[in-house]
């Protein structure tokens, strides 16, 4: 450890020390990016520096999965393993840049200071499989050091309002024109700009659709010598990649978003909490936020009123639960994510115990528009319960995976026409909705038409709009068996039934993904699942079942013993023993008679036909389950 | 103020501002705990103390939930006690219990199996044993919080100790896992006292049950002051 040299430190987190214990997740990346790990000695200093107990910090280190504590190559990379990557084989990927470098997974390769990971996802599913490659302060999402650090992506849809400047390059402060909803607010009161997006019958975009109006109107009621608005860009939802487009290619909507936040709320501060799997956005941000204020926008007296406000970039550091509203304050604070009890909510105890408005970037990119249309003009796109347009991260099995924002209303069967259909000309066989922490569509559910009212009824959670298409092929349980050991990995470890429960779902699925189910399985699975849905202490646990538990009704034959790893669902074993791995898989036989097939794993192809929208929604309340529920995000 | 509410169908009076859980006890009712402490902050953490309260979409933790006028709580319903047997029985597979005779006793009142999950990966770590004052088995830790909070601004703001890892592998631990010596720990021994399982325990205490002599430790404590005194 004597080569550690402790002078470089202090340069690097000098600006971050009056912060105190807030500073806490900004220091150590800087530190990071300078040592490439946190060794004790780097540690003990920056904690000694931001007066933060020592046992504090190394507990922050240990609970961010993107903060070392032991050595790590100097360049990572990172290959998603969750399910949209899992399709294109992100197995195989990281077997073979593993063997490419001859190393195992998170070993040092001593030449080239390399290590490679796999990861949870990346925010990247239309390119799967992902790869994000970082080296201090530098990253990419390709493979080839002579590629663009940049994704390209795939925006389109039925109509452009939030994807308008979302192409495949970053929309300058020019593009993008003067910030006229916020100009316009600034003409209005602010309990008038509360009205107006409570009139827009705006819903978070997160997962939780909870109406933006009295989330604003709350913060802006409550009394407080200082307020916050809190722009949530933690999407960490596996299949979830719209935030990224959003921020990466248009900014400046996000931002203008949050300058009419907090003027309507009287909030002086804004932060916008990053992911830290999103290191690329950051300077685009940054240089962001520098238009901004060099064009007044962002300030001292805005526009020559009395209305201050500015905002600070806080990055994460690998924690799909601090998308938890209340984990991402305690993240910003300098603490372990751990979601705090609710109530007191945001509005009037969020970010350092102050009255917080926090919202997904979605939401935010929504604001600008209703304020500059006016809340009736706004209304006349979509439907009367669900206004607006919503975007929808279709990954997977489709021709053309990407960005697909849509009027509410359309059906599902046209949002997967879109893009290209089923791939490789297979039927569907299923559709993960809103998530990992969604539920499953069947062919069935084609018609279905994308608002919260319909979906609802469906028992389909619209969640933060994911769409991952699975066809024909696709062992069901292999996904499941990817979502447990996600949650597993992510789940904080605050509360007990999802601290223990997550694990317990992960092997419980693992085996089941192997053919090798123990008798009871099923209800030790549901036990497990309803206790985490009824029991834990915020969305993520109450909702790490919720994919598990809607494909346990859609496929239960999937969950019982003996049943063979290919054809599930199709084939019905009367086997009760358990059978040995290796058999099982063998036995698997294609020549199960069509009409034994169960109505469950039917599969229909997609067609390009209208939908039958009056024939389908009898169903659609047929197959209604009790599943709904919102997701962690908000 | 006084409030009345229905608990289990039965009208009870509280005193405006009283947890569900304080409501219940004074009216007789029984609401298992296990990570609630009254000299903690409650964190609401082991869930075992969950409620059914209508109107509510999820269960809720009675140790923090305020009882309110016109509330409908069922204490045991069929939900309540999914969640409070699956929770002990998850417990049973992941720690050492053998010195929680209270959980051993919800776990027979709610029925739950201690086998029920076969296969299960167990929390099991060696036992600490650092400092002259106290071990820590982390075999027998249940993730109750209490010695973190009491260590930090519970009670004696020494943090000295934190958490390691996430999520089911989350233990407790000093920084870069020190000896306690070496740590900012001034031995108070506050968490030993708020440990539920024996997780923490008295070094003397510990030795006495490794099967030594009141005698034998008595000599190794006079060592340590012939040590000191040279």
């Amino acid at each position: 450890m004597s080569e550690i040299d402790l002078t470089l430190l202090k340069p690097a987190i000098e600006k971050y020390i009056p912060l105190g214990c807030s500073g806490l997740l900004p220091a150590l990346h800087a530190a990071q990016i300078v040592y490439g790990w946190l060794p004790q000695e780097v540690a003990a200093e920056v904690a000694q520096s931001l007066r933060v107990p020592l046992a504090d910090v190394h507990g922050v280190i240990e609970f961010y999965s993107m903060f070392y504590n032991k050595p790590v190559g100097k360049k990572i990379i990172r290959v998603c393993t969750d399910p949209a990557c899992g399709l294109r084989d992100s197995d195989g990927l990281l077997k073979k840049l593993c063997k490419q470098y001859d190393l195992e997974p998170h070993q040092i390769h001593p030449g080239l200071d390399l290590t490679v990971e796999p990861s949870p996802c990346l925010g990247l599913c239309e390119q799967a499989p992902a790869v994000l490659t970082t080296e201090g302060d530098q990253s990419s999402v390709h493979l080839g050091a002579d590629q663009v650090f940049r994704p390209v992506s795939v925006v389109d849809g039925t109509i452009r309002l939030l994807t308008e400047n979302c192409g495949n390059e970053t929309a300058s402060i020019s593009q993008y024109g003067r910030y006229q909803g916020f100009f316009k607010a600034l003409q209005m009161r602010p309990d008038e700009v509360v009205a107006e997006i409570k009139a827009s019958g705006l819903v978070g975009r997160g997962g939780a659709a909870f109406p933006t109006g009295i989330k604003w109107e709350g913060a802006a009621q409550s009394q407080a010598d200082q307020k916050y608005v809190v722009c949530n860009a933690d999407e960490s939802e596996p299949g979830t990649f719209k935030d990224r487009i959003l921020l990466l290619d248009d900014p400046h909507r996000t931002i203008e978003g949050m300058c009419i936040a907090a003027y309507g709320i009287g909030a002086s501060k804004g932060y916008i909490y990053i992911r830290g799997e999103y290191p690329y956005i950051v300077p685009v941000l940054e240089k962001a936020l520098d238009e901004a204020r060099n064009a007044g926008y962002l300030g001292k007296d805005i526009n020559n009123s009395k209305f201050s406000f500015d905002i600070e970039i806080r990055v994460g550091a690998g924690a799909y639960i601090c998308g938890e509203e209340t984990a991402l304050f305690e993240s910003i604070e300098g603490r372990r994510g751990f979601p705090r009890v609710k109530p007191p909510f945001p509005t009037t105890n969020g970010l350092f115990d102050k009255p917080t408005v926090i919202n997904n970037v979605e939401t935010l990119c929504n604001v600008p528009l209703i304020i500059s249309k006016g809340s009736a003009e706004y209304r006349r796109i979509g439907t009367e319960k669900s206004p607006g347009s919503k975007l929808f991260c279709v990954s997977g099995d489709v021709v053309k995976p990407g960005l697909y924002e849509i009027e509410f209303g359309l059906t599902l069967r046209e949002l997967l026409t879109m893009a290209g259909g089923v791939a490789r000309k297979k039927s569907l066989k299923a559709v993960l909705f809103g998530g990992a922490a969604g539920a499953f569509a069947t062919s069935e559910n084609l018609d279905v038409r994308l608002t919260f009212e319909d979906l609802r009824s469906a028992g389909l959670p619209l969640g933060s709009g994911v769409v991952m298409v699975f066809d024909e092929t696709r062992d069901i349980r292999d996904v499941l068996k990817r979502l447990g050991k996600f949650f597993a990995h992510e789940s904080c470890g605050k509360c007990y039934p999802c601290q223990m429960g997550t694990q317990r779902q992960m092997e419980i699925l693992d085996r089941i993904a192997e053919g090798n189910a123990l008798p009871d399985d099923f209800v030790r699975l549901q036990d497990v699942g309803w206790t985490m849905t009824d029991a834990s202490l915020c969305g993520l646990g109450q909702t790490a079942a919720s994919a598990v538990l809607s494909a346990m009704k859609v496929w239960p034959g999937l969950f019982k013993e003996g049943q063979s790893s290919q054809v599930e669902g199709l084939v019905k074993t009367s086997k009760t023993i358990k059978t040995p791995k290796k058999s099982v898989v063998k036995k698997t036989t294609p020549k199960v008679p069509k009409e034994k097939a169960s109505r469950m794993s039917r599969v229909l192809k997609i067609s390009k036909t209208k939908p039958k929208a009056v024939k389908k929604a009898a169903k659609a309340k047929a197959t209604r389950k009790k599943t709904t529920r919102t997701t962690t995000k908000q | 103020m006084t409030i009345t509410l229905s608990m289990d169908g039965k009208e009870i009076r509280a005193d405006e501002g009283k947890t569900l859980l304080e409501a219940a006890r004074e009216s007789g009712v029984d609401i298992p705990t296990i990570c609630f402490h009254e000299a903690t902050t409650a964190n609401a953490l082991c869930r075992i103390c969950v409620v059914e309260v209508e109107g509510q979409r999820v269960l809720q933790p009675a140790c923090i939930v305020k009882a309110a006028g016109n509330m409908k709580v069922q204490t045991r319903s069929e939900k309540v006690i999914r969640a409070r047997r699956t929770i002990l029985e998850m417990l049973a597979s992941s720690m050492d219990l053998s010195e929680a005779p209270e959980i051993q006793q919800m776990m027979k009142e709610y029925g739950a199996d201690t086998g029920r999950f076969p296969d299960a990966q167990r929390r099991e770590s060696e036992v600490k044993d650092d400092n002259p004052m106290f071990i820590r088995d982390y075999s027998k830790c249940l993730l109750c919080w209490r010695c973190v909070q009491v260590c930090a601004d519970d009670a004696q703001y020494t943090f000295a100790i934190n958490f390691d890892g996430r999520g089911y592998e989350t233990q407790i631990g000093t920084f870069f896992d020190k000896a306690i010596p070496e740590t900012s720990c001034v031995m108070c021994g506050q968490c030993v006292g708020v440990c539920p399982t024996g997780a923490l325990k008295p070094k003397r205490e510990y030795l006495l049950e490794q099967g030594l002599s009141a005698g034998e430790i008595s000599v190794m404590n006079t060592g340590r002051k012939q040590r000191k005194a040279k």
